[in-house]
């Protein structure tokens, strides 16, 4: 621990410490724990039983509240540490609560019942993850259906993105024809068009091409990103036309040259584009609410909405299935942040 | 990006699952090459071009074009055949106000709540925003150790789902949840609903949003910090110059380009504030967190309320804004680059 | 076989013209070079002669077929990219292979080619790399193996040696001479360094602004250069140009001297004369006096810039060593046989 933080704090030069010096420091432990912080809580959280969610205060790890099973008693019972008043500790089972005085009878001796005062006992509790949280959902619900739906239209939207993408990249980058200046103008005019602006009539026509209530009603709408085209063209701008030109006195075909050399080449900017786009459609909740309307379609942003909005919340659940869809982000987090931010510092792409 | 060597079980085995792939890329090959017969070489531009500009043209282009008419006719049917028009009555009735600044004597009260709320989100949540993501990105400039780890610290949410985001600070801000605790640790304060509490809510939505959102702008910052020359500071610091004189007259105008970028990017989204914060409040309490977008998809899709002509009315006013915005981003970015070519 | 004829061959971007009527022949088994300085339409040539740009006017023939509507990769030309252009992604043997393959070659004929070609290049050992992992003259040498094993009917090498180190450059262009030698195959060749032409060629084609200045072999552009242009161009260091008046039977230098010569015009012509070819003399009759200005000892020869009479810079290449210095004052005697006329505008009259 010592040498991480003589790592982590090691200054240039060794010189004194300046007030900017803590100022950073307190900025980037604050950020640490401001931003991790929520989402280990969240994950914590997704652990506990819904007894344990109802505590207050709660507690940091989820404990299990102890039961013994006792003779004359039908349901398990939650076991006590208790002071007695002559300052000696019991192991209890509480049998019912009336004001401040619980009734409590020892395990061993189920006859006599011990009054005590709820403020002289301890609930025995060890760390224990509910599992269930997680298990439940995928038996019960419909969670299993949910996150199939989100890896088919996250896949599918990616292939078709990468692919539909790529080709009119190509086509803009390694064609001079009429009208190309137009389609530029286009694409960069459109940008910025939002979800937002276009929801009204982009609706009417999916449900005209029959596509509400279907996955690719939406697939189809976010696959040709003037984002997506931008982003190849200009980094295929970079391959240069002497490659190509020499692929075609090598009879290669122009569909061999954009497959066999073009798309290889672009591997590094497909990688970033794709990247993206699984975050992207992974993680859209506007649009899927608006198409899916029924419960079987859902995907997980949109079915955890609406389980979340339910009168009576089962957080214990939602917490569970909060995690199970932070899962594959917090992989692409870990694997591959360096690409990201690289392909954000680049481009302004988010 | 140079081609690198992969490990040879990891190449192999992509190897093996593009097999299939490349067999069938193979496989069209000899149609193509038939077609780029009858096209010559570049009219297989147009093949190339096709599919990206049908898929765009149908469900982006022409929705667009569409939105207008949707704007001119009245009616809760979805199909534009079977709505009457009505000219420009959508918009009189949302421009219908008895006073701008009083939302109650609008014909159309709910579009000005919205207005108001996304107009004072807007003011408030992109001044802090920036100041936030340009603080984090001056403190990752400096001399770290291990600066991807904390660059990583603070962009980590910027990937998570907006569902995500508004679940993870409902647990947060319920009221057994972790403020609560920790103010009733620290101060003894008692639980406090924040949600259900009017002032809080617009507070809460604004931080979740900068929470969510900071690492993006901090990390756009931090690469035009990084792209200015180190020797341009050791000229500086050769002049004795001091340190917070070296922020306001050597850093701040240098990093002038992306801080104008980054602010009008952060005005684009946060006119289109959404998502985190409808998982999140859900509007509420009340109407207090409703912004444009949630008022234009309830319009537009709730079924109560639903006038698909007035949520399109709606979002050609918003999109008239962004259009506005976007032209001041292009017109930046265009300056910028002639500069860099100088 | 391959004989490549352009007949009033034109290119031209809206109005701007690159090539204007070019008329060649180039036989078969010939070393052509096309030589001239930066933007003199020299590389647009040669793609208009691959096919990778197509001419606005004129002819292209190879072996009396008009080939101007044939694909770049029909004309069974194979072409060396200045760049290289190497398929950074595939190995040296896929780079070989390639070509081959898309003509659906049977493979062990493209084995056997490219063994023989590896063989003949001395890149056997460089096959499984890539072209990342290779040096500037090992890459240019992949390159030309690319060309080798399609057999073409002729090679086509634009620039192929100006990315090469200085020492480099002189080895392979023996090695290109001698790989020429070998092969016989028409080659055509671009390049803007006038030595590269003078040593190469068997015939060279010296370009100015898309058109053509002289056509000949390399001794016949040195003695007899058909205008100002070429004079200038080849041979180094560059042609000294003195303009002087004439009057039938001598030339009146700027500095008022006069040299015995029979000229074929009146009024005003320029003298050309290569600094090999003048000389440091005794004060004598037809000697211009000098001012030495520079002194450059090369050792194996010493080149002598002065400022002759009438304010006229002149430079001298001496064989050997000699001692003069800066200051100097000399007398120039100019080798009678070897001077070149030129009219106004610019025409040899000699």
């Amino acid at each position: 621990m010592a040498t991480v933080s003589q790592f982590l704090f090691r200054r240039r030069g060794g010189a004194s410490w300046h007030w900017t010096d803590i100022f950073t420091w307190v900025w980037l432990i604050g950020g640490l724990i401001l931003m991790f912080g929520p989402a280990v809580w969240l994950a914590l959280s997704s652990f506990k039983t819904p007894a344990a969610l109802a505590e207050f205060p709660p507690t940091l790890l989820p404990y299990v509240t102890q039961q013994a099973t006792v003779e004359g008693y039908d349901k398990p019972l939650s076991l006590y540490t208790v002071t007695m008043e002559d300052g000696s500790t019991r192991t209890l089972a509480e049998i019912r609560r009336i004001g401040l005085v619980a009734q409590m009878i020892d395990p061993a001796a189920p006859k006599d019942i011990i009054k005590v005062d709820i403020s002289k006992r301890e609930p025995v509790r060890t760390v224990e993850f509910a599992t269930s949280n997680y298990i439940q959902p995928f038996l019960a619900f419909d969670f299993t259906r949910y996150l199939w739906n989100s890896v088919f239209v996250t896949t599918m939207a990616t292939l078709i993105t990468l692919l539909v993408n790529s080709m009119a990249a190509f086509a803009l980058s390694k064609y001079k024809f009429r009208g190309q200046p137009l389609i530029m103008m286009i694409i960069l005019a459109t940008l910025m068009v939002p979800l937002g602006v276009i929801m009204v009539p982009l609706y009417s026509i999916v449900s005209a091409l029959g596509l509400v209530n279907s996955l690719w009603g939406v697939i189809l709408p976010t696959v040709a990103t003037p984002t997506g085209v931008f982003l190849l063209r200009q980094y295929m701008l970079t391959i240069p036309d002497e490659l190509i030109e020499a692929a075609r006195m090598d009879k290669a075909s122009e569909w061999q040259i954009y497959w066999r050399i073009v798309l290889p080449l672009a591997a590094p900017a497909l990688a970033v584009l794709g990247i993206f786009s699984v975050v992207w459609r992974w993680n859209d909740f506007l649009w899927p609410l608006i198409v899916l309307s029924r419960k079987e379609l859902y995907t997980l942003q949109v079915g955890l909405n609406i389980y979340s909005g339910e009168l009576n919340v089962q957080w214990h659940y939602i917490l569970a299935m909060t995690v199970v869809t932070m899962i594959p982000v917090v992989l692409v987090f870990i694997f591959l942040q360096r690409f990201i931010t690289t392909g954000i510092a680049g481009t302004g792409l988010k | 990006m140079n081609a690198q060597t992969p490990s040879s079980a990891a190449s192999r085995l992509t190897g093996a699952l593009l097999a299939p792939v490349r067999y069938l890329a193979g496989i069209i090959d000899l149609p193509l090459r038939g077609l780029q017969k009858v096209t010559g070489l570049t009219g297989m531009a147009s093949f190339f071009l096709l599919p990206n500009m049908a898929i765009f043209t149908i469900f982006v282009l022409l929705p667009l074009i569409m939105n207008v008419i949707y704007s001119m006719t009245g009616g809760t049917a979805i199909f534009l055949d079977s709505r009457t028009f009505v000219g420009a009555e959508q918009y009189s009735r949302l421009l219908d106000c008895g006073s701008y600044l009083d939302s109650g004597t609008c014909a159309e009260d709910r579009f000005w709540i919205a207005t108001s709320n996304t107009a004072w989100f807007v003011l408030l949540q992109v001044p802090l925003l920036l100041v936030v993501a340009l603080v984090t990105a001056l403190v990752l400039n400096r001399e770290l150790k291990a600066r991807s780890f904390w660059r990583a610290v603070f962009f980590f949410p910027v990937l998570l789902s907006p569902v995500v985001v508004g679940l993870i600070w409902r647990w947060i801000l319920q009221r057994q949840g972790l403020l609560n605790l920790m103010l009733f640790e620290t101060v003894g304060a008692q639980p406090h609903t924040w949600l259900t509490d009017r002032f809080w809510a617009f507070a809460a939505a604004i931080g979740v949003s900068i929470w969510a959102h900071v690492g993006f702008y901090a990390l756009i910052l931090l690469a035009g910090l990084q792209a200015i020359p180190k020797d341009i500071y050791e000229a500086a610091e050769m002049d004795g110059t001091r340190p917070s004189r070296v922020f306001w007259r050597i850093t701040l105008p240098l990093l002038m380009p992306n801080l104008l970028v980054v602010l009008v990017l952060a005005l684009i989204r946060a006119v289109q504030v959404f998502d985190e914060v409808y998982v999140l409040t859900g509007g509420g309490p009340g109407t207090s967190t409703m912004y444009l977008i949630q008022y234009i998809f309830e319009t537009g899709f709730a079924s109560q309320l639903r006038n698909p002509g007035l949520a399109a009315a709606a979002s050609i006013l918003m999109g008239l804004v962004l259009v506005v915005l976007t032209l001041v981003q292009l017109g930046i970015s265009r300056t910028n680059e002639r500069k860099g070519q100088r | 076989m391959s004989r490549i004829t352009l007949n009033k061959l034109g290119k031209s971007y809206g109005q701007v013209h690159v090539l204007k009527d070019i008329d060649l022949d180039i036989v078969d088994g010939e070393l052509m070079v096309f030589v001239g300085p930066s933007g003199c339409g020299k590389s647009t040539l040669l793609r208009q002669i691959a096919g990778l740009d197509r001419p606005t006017s004129g002819e292209i023939r190879i072996d009396g077929r008009l080939v101007n509507n044939v694909p770049a990769a029909d004309r069974g030309l194979a072409m060396v990219f200045q760049s290289y252009a190497l398929y950074p992604h595939m190995s040296v043997r896929q780079n070989l292979a390639f070509g081959l393959e898309n003509a659906r070659l049977p493979r062990a004929e493209i084995d056997s080619r490219i063994t023989e070609a590896a063989r003949m290049l001395e890149i056997g050992q460089l096959l499984e790399r890539r072209p990342g992992q290779l040096s500037g003259g090992q890459r240019q040498r992949v390159a030309i193996g690319r060309a080798i094993v399609r057999n073409p009917t002729a090679f086509l090498l634009d620039e192929p040696l100006s990315n090469l180190d200085a020492e480099l450059r002189i080895s392979t262009r023996a090695e290109l001479a001698a790989l020429h030698a070998r092969l016989g195959t028409t080659m055509i060749y671009v390049t803007h360094d006038q030595v590269e032409a003078m040593t190469l060629a068997h015939r060279i084609v010296v370009l100015r602004g898309g058109q053509i200045e002289q056509i000949g072999a390399p001794l016949e552009l040195y003695n007899k250069p058909a205008n100002r242009f070429v004079a200038g161009f080849i041979g180094a260091p560059r042609m000294n140009f003195l303009e002087c008046g004439a009057d039938g039977n001598a030339l009146v230098l700027p500095g008022g001297h006069t040299l015995n010569k029979a000229v074929p015009a009146k009024g005003k012509v320029t003298l050309g004369i290569r600094p090999q070819h003048v000389k440091l003399a005794a004060n004598d009759m037809g000697t211009v006096p000098a001012e030495v200005t520079l002194v450059e000892a090369l050792g194996s020869e010493t080149v002598v810039h002065t400022m002759a009479a009438g304010n006229q810079p002149l430079l001298l290449t001496l064989e050997g060593q000699h001692k003069v210095t800066a200051g100097e004052k000399v007398h120039l005697k100019f080798d009678d046989d070897r001077l070149h006329l030129f009219d106004v505008e610019g025409l040899r009259l000699n």
